[in-house]
């Protein structure tokens, strides 16, 4: 009985700790371009601004819910809620500590990837049934995007689960008690980095959205809280990468002094603050760059740092 | 790659870089004297009106933003029945500033001038008219031009002669 309110109560509080850190990542992101661009961003309503947080709510949900006549409508209700269930489910086998987790999964990490893969659907599903020009672009781009940085997103991550010789993410994390895994796993860390930006289609892997050249991409045609699904899924996107970051590769809650759920969440925002300041600084790539930037380098980088790993796990076993 | 790297760090610095933003209600940029910001009509050193009505303002208005009406008072000195500017169309251009013969009419740096209703934003003489001098102190018309008003007939305004009776120029 105590077990099943426990577990009622871990899952509500990460649905409940995702979303809200979702909307403040909103305001966070504001102020955080604002410092590194000289500005100071929104600062007025509440303490630090902070009050902009419930005002973009209140804004983006009374705003009128409006489904365009040529839309396929089924379809383009369901498409946010795709990437809201996708991103929201992958919550549950972060091992926030070794007590905090929804659900402790033997094959944890490839859940994640199965779920960030069907986030793809999402955007594909919103451009299709928007049934204009753009928004089809955008999810076209989503499409072959994904395509190209699943594969080695995927790949970047085997050497990690053959050096902890596990997909459950507990043991990944306590794997790296002596050492973190970013050091012997750098290539990985970096490729995984550079994928978990094209997964939550971010700058400068924000090409479904290309908003100078798409209008919003895949989004175009959403209004009111569908688009605020969108918006608050990117964020949430954002938080399960940086989450999955920190677990995978910095020793998840791993840390001295603080308790390990205060390290799990330092180590995420930085990583969160460093998605952001890559936004601040640099430029989304053409198109074509990109898609030949995952083909031609970061896979078989990633298929280089498997093999090699595999070689001196098995030189180590002899 | 590493050019990608140094942007990022370059960014990343900026943090330590004073804001440009001013936080406007409680600090103020600095604008500069000449700024042109709200009309104001000015007056003489003795507080009469500078304005003679002669419509210059009025007929220099690219956007018609000016109304007035001319009269006359007693001795003789002409000033606007009405004087109103209309600053919902206005676009501070300075134009009747440079026409105005009499430095009545000037721009001055105040901008906050913002009112939630349109018809707030037509303003009258009585808005209009400042107590002071504006940018050119010491200034009076009357007292430097030709003309005859009561208290000051012809000849006898600054660095003025008499004027010359041309039928006893023979005498």
């Amino acid at each position: 009985m105590s077990d099943t309110v426990l577990s009622l109560a871990t899952i509500v509080g990460v649905l409940f700790s995702a979303l809200t850190f979702a909307g403040v990542l909103i305001w966070m992101e504001r102020r955080l371009l604002a410092l590194w661009q000289d500005r100071l961003g929104p600062n007025r309503l509440g303490p630090l601004g902070l009050g902009q947080v419930l005002a973009d709510t209140i804004k983006i949900i009374s705003k009128e819910d409006w489904v365009p006549p040529f839309a396929d409508k089924p379809l383009f209700i369901l498409a946010p809620a795709v990437i809201m269930a996708t991103t929201l489910l992958s919550f549950a086998v972060v091992a926030f500590t070794p007590s905090i987790a929804v659900v402790h999964l033997d094959i944890g990490l490839l859940f994640f990837l199965g779920m960030s893969s069907l986030g793809v659907y999402s955007v594909v599903i919103a451009g299709w049934s928007s049934n204009s020009k753009y928004p089809l672009l955008g999810s076209m781009r989503a499409a072959a995007q994904m395509f190209g940085y699943e594969v080695f997103m995927g790949l970047s991550l085997m050497g990690v689960v053959m050096q902890a010789r596990s997909f459950d993410l507990r043991t990944i994390v306590l794997a790296q008690h002596t050492l973190w895994n970013c050091v012997p796993q750098f290539v990985g860390f970096v490729v995984f980095l550079i994928a978990g930006f094209a997964e939550a289609r971010r700058l400068p892997f924000d090409l479904p959205e290309a908003e100078n050249e798409l209008v919003a991409g895949y989004h175009t045609e959403y209004s009111g809280m569908k688009f605020g699904m969108f918006f608050v899924g990117e964020y949430v996107g954002i938080l399960l990468i940086s989450s999955f970051i920190t677990m995978l590769f910095m020793g998840g809650w791993q840390g001295p002094l603080l308790p390990p759920l205060a390290w799990f969440a330092v180590k995420t925002l930085a990583f969160v603050a460093l998605f952001i300041l890559v936004r601040a600084s640099l430029s989304r790539p053409r198109y074509d760059e990109l898609i030949a930037f995952g083909w031609k380098l970061l896979l078989p980088l990633s298929i280089l740092n498997l093999l090699v790993t595999g070689a001196v796990l098995l030189l180590k076993d002899r | 790659m590493l050019n990608l790297l140094k942007g990022t760090f370059r960014v990343f610095m900026h943090l330590f870089r004073p804001r440009e933003t001013i936080s406007y209600p409680e600090e103020r940029p600095y604008i500069p004297p000449r700024w042109r910001g709200k009309i104001v009509l000015t007056r003489t050193k003795e507080g009469r009106e500078r304005c003679v009505a002669c419509y210059l303002c009025s007929a220099a208005c690219p956007v018609d933003c000016i109304a007035l009406q001319a009269t006359e008072d007693e001795s003789g000195r002409r000033y606007p029945e009405f004087f109103r500017i209309n600053f919902s169309r206005c676009i501070f251009c300075g134009f009747c500033e440079e026409a105005c013969p009499t430095y009545a009419i000037q721009l001055t740096p105040d901008y906050e001038m913002a009112e939630y209703d349109r018809s707030q934003l037509v303003y009258e003489k009585d808005d209009l008219l400042v107590d002071g001098e504006g940018k050119y102190p010491g200034y009076d018309f009357y007292q430097v031009a030709g003309v005859a008003v009561v208290g000051k007939d012809k000849g006898e305004a600054e660095h003025e002669s008499p004027p010359v009776d041309l039928h006893r120029l023979g005498d």
